[in-house]
């Protein structure tokens, strides 16, 4: 579990994040939601520390704030973290198998055998198989999110982030993606954090939704309620598209038909 | 930003680079690839600057040198000298600045806009000590072997450029070569290289860690780099002749 107290980010005169509190429980896929621009990245990159914020508590686990414990300890929370960035951000000059072993490389005492057993366990649990001598420069988008997915849970993290796991992606693809990030979700009971403006993706795994706006949270719930939401940032934001407008229109429809029975 | 603030950053840089490695092996074994893609790396561009050094400071030592009165083989002891103290340790190394500093600071400035560099930290990685600190070490051992190499060549091409332009012989260019020869000017030239090879490699890790952006301020990182290496170098070289000569 993750909970994140009143936090702030400015960037100059610029303030980004504007008090934002929420939790994210363990086993569930939380969801943080928003036009571009509106802070998700700035707030999933100061959840995990990359990005320095100005006032706040982000508390890990119930006990750890991780503002105020200092580097060592930072560095040791962080080998319970996987993370999976917008652009993949795997390492250029290493192999799939290279950029997948790395932090066993790093961080265990593992042989040989060991770790490539675990490279390809992980690397089929994402379905990739017979790309493991392949360069990123060789791969398509969705296997690059895909290899950045097994880098990122190759430690067994209790605690994922996706940066907008969709981006670039095939709607298909997307939810092949959307899928594998929800079944890891499931299995391994990880608390996952995944930024996305895909209502597809809301829809499909969105166990809490937070939404933001111009860096503010101005919603949040399970994904079944937010169709009925009265919030009209949101519903500006969610029925943007036609087709989830008429959804909403025939499900106001339905329940307005209901009541006057 | 002021020169202080670069100048603040760039220690707070090398600071954090003192820290102890996740891993000793790992870090040893990215030591020898930079070695190997520093230093091998470089010789082919070594090679070809310095034949070409070599022949013309022999050249136009030769062709200033015009009274009979001064024995030809003071065109050797010119050149020899010269290519010791500053055309091998300065002059290739400007070269040297060019080639390894925009490749420093491109690598670093693709991986940080990339966020290979976020992606490092998240692990649990010291990502500067990591990706700088085998760069400066690598860098700080092989510029001098590659200026020694250069050294050679330099001498060697005059040699022969004097030899075949018949101004003047082998022997005597030799000869004027070991006359002068002052051991200290082996030591001076390889603390030079050896200052040089710091600041190239640290200054562009500097400017390439740092990037911030996208594509184009890569590219203007690794200009930058390359900018500033080469006037530290130039701004040093006047430091140690002033302070060792
Ligand atoms: N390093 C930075 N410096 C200044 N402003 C930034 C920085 N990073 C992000 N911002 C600003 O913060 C806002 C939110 O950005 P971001 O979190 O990336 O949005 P998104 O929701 O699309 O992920 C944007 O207006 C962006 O310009
Ligand atoms: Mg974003």
């Amino acid at each position: 579990m993750i909970e994140v107290q009143d936090l702030n980010k400015s960037f100059g005169a610029k303030q980004i994040l504007k008090g934002i509190s929420a939790t994210f429980e363990a086993g569930k896929c939380n969801l943080i939601i928003g036009a571009s621009g509106s802070g998700k990245t700035v707030l999933m990159k100061s959840i995990v520390g990359l990005i320095p914020v100005n006032s706040g508590h982000i508390i890990y686990n119930n006990d750890t704030d991780f503002l105020e414990i200092e580097d060592s300890g930072r560095k040791e929370l962080r080998k319970q973290i996987g993370m999976l960035f917008q652009g993949s951000a795997l390492f250029d000059s290493l192999s799939v198998e290279k950029n997948v072993v790395f932090p066993l490389n790093m961080f265990t005492n593992m042989t040989y055998k060991e770790k490539m057993n675990r490279v390809n366990e992980c690397l089929e649990r994402v379905n990739l198989k017979d790309a493991n001598k392949l360069y990123p420069n060789e791969l398509s988008g969705g296997m690059k999110k895909r290899v950045g997915i097994a880098r990122a849970i190759v430690m067994n993290p209790k605690y994922l982030f996706c940066d907008e796991p969709n981006s670039g992606l095939d709607p298909q693809t997307s939810i092949v993606i959307d899928k594998l990030i929800k079944d890891i979700t499931d299995e391994y009971k990880i608390t996952t954090i995944v930024n996305t403006h895909d209502m597809n993706s809301v829809m499909e795994i969105g166990d809490y939704v937070l939404f933001l706006y111009k860096g503010e949270k101005y919603w949040e719930g399970h994904r079944d309620e937010i169709m009925n939401a009265t919030n009209q940032q949101l519903n500006d934001f969610i029925f943007a598209g036609k087709f989830f407008r008429e959804i909403k229109e025939q499900n106001t429809k339905r329940l307005s038909d209901e009541k006057n029975k | 930003m002021t020169f202080f603030n670069h100048f603040g950053r760039y220690v707070l840089l090398l600071k954090s680079l003192l820290v102890r490695p996740e891993k000793t092996s790992i870090y040893w074994k990215e030591i020898a690839r930079q070695m190997v893609e520093i230093g091998v790396g470089s010789v082919g561009i070594v090679v070809i600057v310095s034949c070409f050094l070599g022949a013309v400071v022999t050249v136009q030592t030769a062709y200033q040198l015009t009274t009979p009165l001064i024995s030809k083989s003071i065109i050797g002891s010119i050149a020899a000298n010269s290519i010791i103290l500053e055309l091998a340790p300065t002059v290739t190394v400007l070269i040297l600045a060019g080639k390894i500093g925009s490749k420093i600071a491109s690598e670093l400035g693709t991986m940080r806009i990339s966020e290979q560099i976020d992606a490092l930290e998240i692990m649990g990685v010291h990502s500067s000590a990591y990706l700088v600190l085998p760069k400066i070490l690598a860098s700080t051992l092989m510029i001098p072997l590659l200026v020694i190499i250069s050294a050679f060549l330099s001498i060697y091409s005059g040699m022969w450029v004097g030899e075949f332009t018949g101004a003047v012989s082998k022997e005597d260019f030799m000869t004027g070569a070991i006359q002068y020869w002052i051991p200290f000017m082996a030591n001076f030239a390889l603390i030079k290289a050896t200052t040089f090879g710091f600041i190239i490699s640290s200054v562009s890790s500097y400017y390439g860690y740092y990037t911030e952006g996208g594509a184009l301020e890569v590219g203007r990182s690794a200009t930058r780099a390359v900018v500033v290496c080469c006037v530290l170098i130039l701004l040093f070289d006047y430091i140690l002749a002033q302070l060792l000569l």
